[in-house]
């Protein structure tokens, strides 16, 4: 055991003194290889973490949403309809949602306007997202004036912020009571944006969505696990144009580590003929390879991916964030809470570490297994 | 020490270029003795000090080290064979390029899996011993003809091995540096090593640290005389 530990110092000792002889060229190659990993690592904790969230963020959304139809667009839900539904069995909770969207023409973007189902916020008050903070420079007890459609102007004080953690979906939420909401967009008394119902089975859901599409036959409910796969569809979208964009960096990396291996120079022939000659076994050879490849890969990919990991969750992702993100106007800035798929990890590890050495291996073993008496002419 | 008997080295057999390096040499050599192979260009010198050296097997006949059989023996016994009883200098010295002068010393002993400081310690006497302390973490390359030989002696000596084998050693050495090798060569005789060289300079053969020459042409021993 002991005899095995000096045998790989040694061997290490060697392949780092080896590496050092040509600096720029393996510091270059280790750069090259690191910037690899570190855009794979980014790429896939991004959207894991940002999958995770909205999974997060969806899982408190209703089961069911229903929307009323008017020449195939989005209209009011008129007085009444809740009554209509009437009971249908499975629906635990049903309720009429107020929400509609606000072009803000200083900072040219829409907020979304909404009054929270619990209520909770006082008259002539509002609760605001993360990036309406920002962008208009409000805080706590500050007021500001919103024109309305109408023209008219009115006026609201901030009474609480959002919290960050949520950013990326109430980023540009402004949350009101339902008299002040409906006053400012003149929306008449009794009617309502959408409905919201929550259903306890989730094996109910199809059922009462074909009990309500025939109950209101102007209306469609949406449901949640749509909403989730068209998020999913959203992000796999968004993660094949980076994966786009990588796969010419990998190509340039493969042709990059093939070079290597193909090129292993007469330089480098000779010295592995001296040092059979000196009494190394192949297997000696070949193990002092297997670690310049392990020291190179390891280094890359431990590097690359606690840079991906500072890169995503402490600097939110800014390389990325034109691509990623970027369905709301206002900017989401936020922390996405640390989560790493294991899977993942190993998988990046596979694909990066094991080729690479593979790689320096194969060459190395025809040269390896050559006759030590070479060197004597 | 060494026995040779009826051995045979063909290269590229059978194929139309067949050739027979060594053609039936019959051989024993001592153990603690300065023995000089010479003969022409070609005569097979280079070859028979790779058979003794356990670089290369013979493609016939048999070949002793210590009493054993070690024509047969695998690679990999050869190897380790090669590596604790044999040291080499090259002709060429044929040192790693970029490494300095103590890291080409210690590489034949880095498969031995001795601790690093001991192996450390025993280049740094060879280095003091070599009068090449100085140089020690110069690269190879800067190095001057002679002080290269010597790391390659060095090098040659870190396992610390019974016998000591030196193809062509005094080639790129002028007049004042042969001697002084021809001096190292000696005192690693008394100190009991087996020191076994090819060379084709009259100052080794007549040299007096020279215990035995043996004459080859074409393949085959042709006077083999000892000195006093
Ligand atoms: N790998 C090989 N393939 C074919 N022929 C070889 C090979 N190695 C050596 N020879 C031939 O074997 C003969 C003996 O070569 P060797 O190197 O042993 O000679 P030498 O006595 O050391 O010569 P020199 O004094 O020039 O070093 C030469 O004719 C050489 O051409
Ligand atoms: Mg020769």
């Amino acid at each position: 055991m002991n005899i095995w530990i000096e045998q790989q110092r040694a061997l290490i000792d060697f392949t780092l003194a080896s590496l050092a002889r040509r600096k720029a060229r393996n510091l270059g190659l280790l750069a090259v290889y690191t910037l690899l990993v570190f855009v794979l690592a980014s790429v896939a904790l991004f959207s894991h973490a940002l999958r995770h969230e909205a999974t997060r963020v969806l899982a408190d959304a209703p089961e069911i949403v229903l929307q009323r139809l008017v020449a195939g667009r989005h209209d009011l839900i008129p007085p009444g309809y809740l009554e209509k539904i009437g009971n249908i069995r499975g629906v635990q909770k049903m309720e009429g949602r107020l929400w509609g969207y606000y072009y803000d023409p200083v900072i040219k973007a829409n907020y979304t306007f909404m009054v929270p189902s619990a209520g909770g916020v006082e008259r002539g008050t509002i609760v605001i997202g993360a990036a309406l903070e920002r962008v208009r420079g409000l805080a706590l007890e500050t007021g500001i004036s919103f024109r309305a459609y109408s023209g008219k102007l009115y006026s609201f004080v901030v009474a609480d912020i959002l919290p960050h953690d949520s950013e990326l979906v109430s980023a540009d939420l402004v949350l009101m009571h339902e008299d002040d909401f409906r006053t400012f967009f003149e929306f008449p008394a009794g009617h309502y944006t959408d409905i919201a119902l929550a259903v306890a089975n989730p094996q109910e859901v199809r059922n009462i969505a074909a009990k309500l599409a025939a109950a209101l036959p102007d209306s469609r409910p949406i449901l949640r696990e749509e909403m989730l796969r068209t998020y999913a569809s959203i992000f796999a979208w968004r993660e094949g144009i980076v994966l786009a964009i990588l796969s010419g960096a990998i190509l340039a990396f493969a042709i990059l580590a093939w070079d290597k291996a193909a090129g292993l120079s007469a330089e480098e022939k000779r010295e592995i003929g001296i040092l059979k000659a000196i009494g190394w076994e192949t297997g000696d050879v070949i193990r002092m390879k297997i670690w310049e490849g392990v020291l190179i890969s390891l280094t890359a990919f431990l590097v690359g991916y606690v840079a991906a990991y500072l890169h995503v969750f402490r600097g939110g992702g800014v390389l990325f964030e034109p691509v990623l993100k970027g369905w709301a106007v206002l900017y989401p800035r936020f922390q996405l809470a640390p989560e790493i798929d294991g899977l993942a990890v190993a998988t990046l590890f596979f694909f990066t570490v094991v080729p690479y050495t593979a790689a320096v291996l194969v060459p190395i073993w025809r040269a390896a297994t050559t006759d030590p008496d070479a060197v004597m002419r | 020490m060494i026995e040779l008997i009826e051995v045979r080295k063909a290269f590229n057999q059978g194929k139309h270029n067949e050739f027979w390096a060594l053609d039936g040499i019959n051989l024993c050599i001592e153990a603690h003795r300065v023995t000089a192979l010479c003969g022409p260009s070609g005569s097979g010198k280079t070859t028979l000090l790779t058979l003794i050296g356990c670089l290369a097997r013979p493609t016939s006949g048999r070949a002793r080290f210590k009493g054993e059989d070690i024509s047969g023996l695998p690679e990999r016994f050869l190897t380790q064979l090669r590596r604790r009883s044999f040291g080499f200098v090259f002709q060429q010295f044929n040192l790693i390029r970029g490494l300095s002068a103590e890291e080409n010393i210690m590489l034949p002993a880095a498969p031995s899996g001795l601790p690093q400081h001991v192996v450390r310690a025993r280049a740094a006497m060879l280095l003091d011993r070599l009068r090449l302390a100085h140089r020690r973490t110069a690269r190879v390359e800067w190095l001057s003809g002679g002080e290269q030989q010597r790391v390659a002696i060095a090098r040659a000596l870190i396992n610390d091995p019974e016998v000591l084998i030196a193809d062509e050693p005094t080639a790129n050495l002028d007049t004042t540096l042969a001697r002084e090798f021809l001096a190292i060569l000696e005192s690693f005789a008394s100190e009991g090593r087996t020191v076994i060289l090819s060379s084709h300079d009259p100052l080794v053969i007549q040299s007096a640290a020279v215990h035995r020459v043996i004459n080859m042409r074409d393949g085959r021993i042709v006077a083999n005389y000892h000195d006093a």
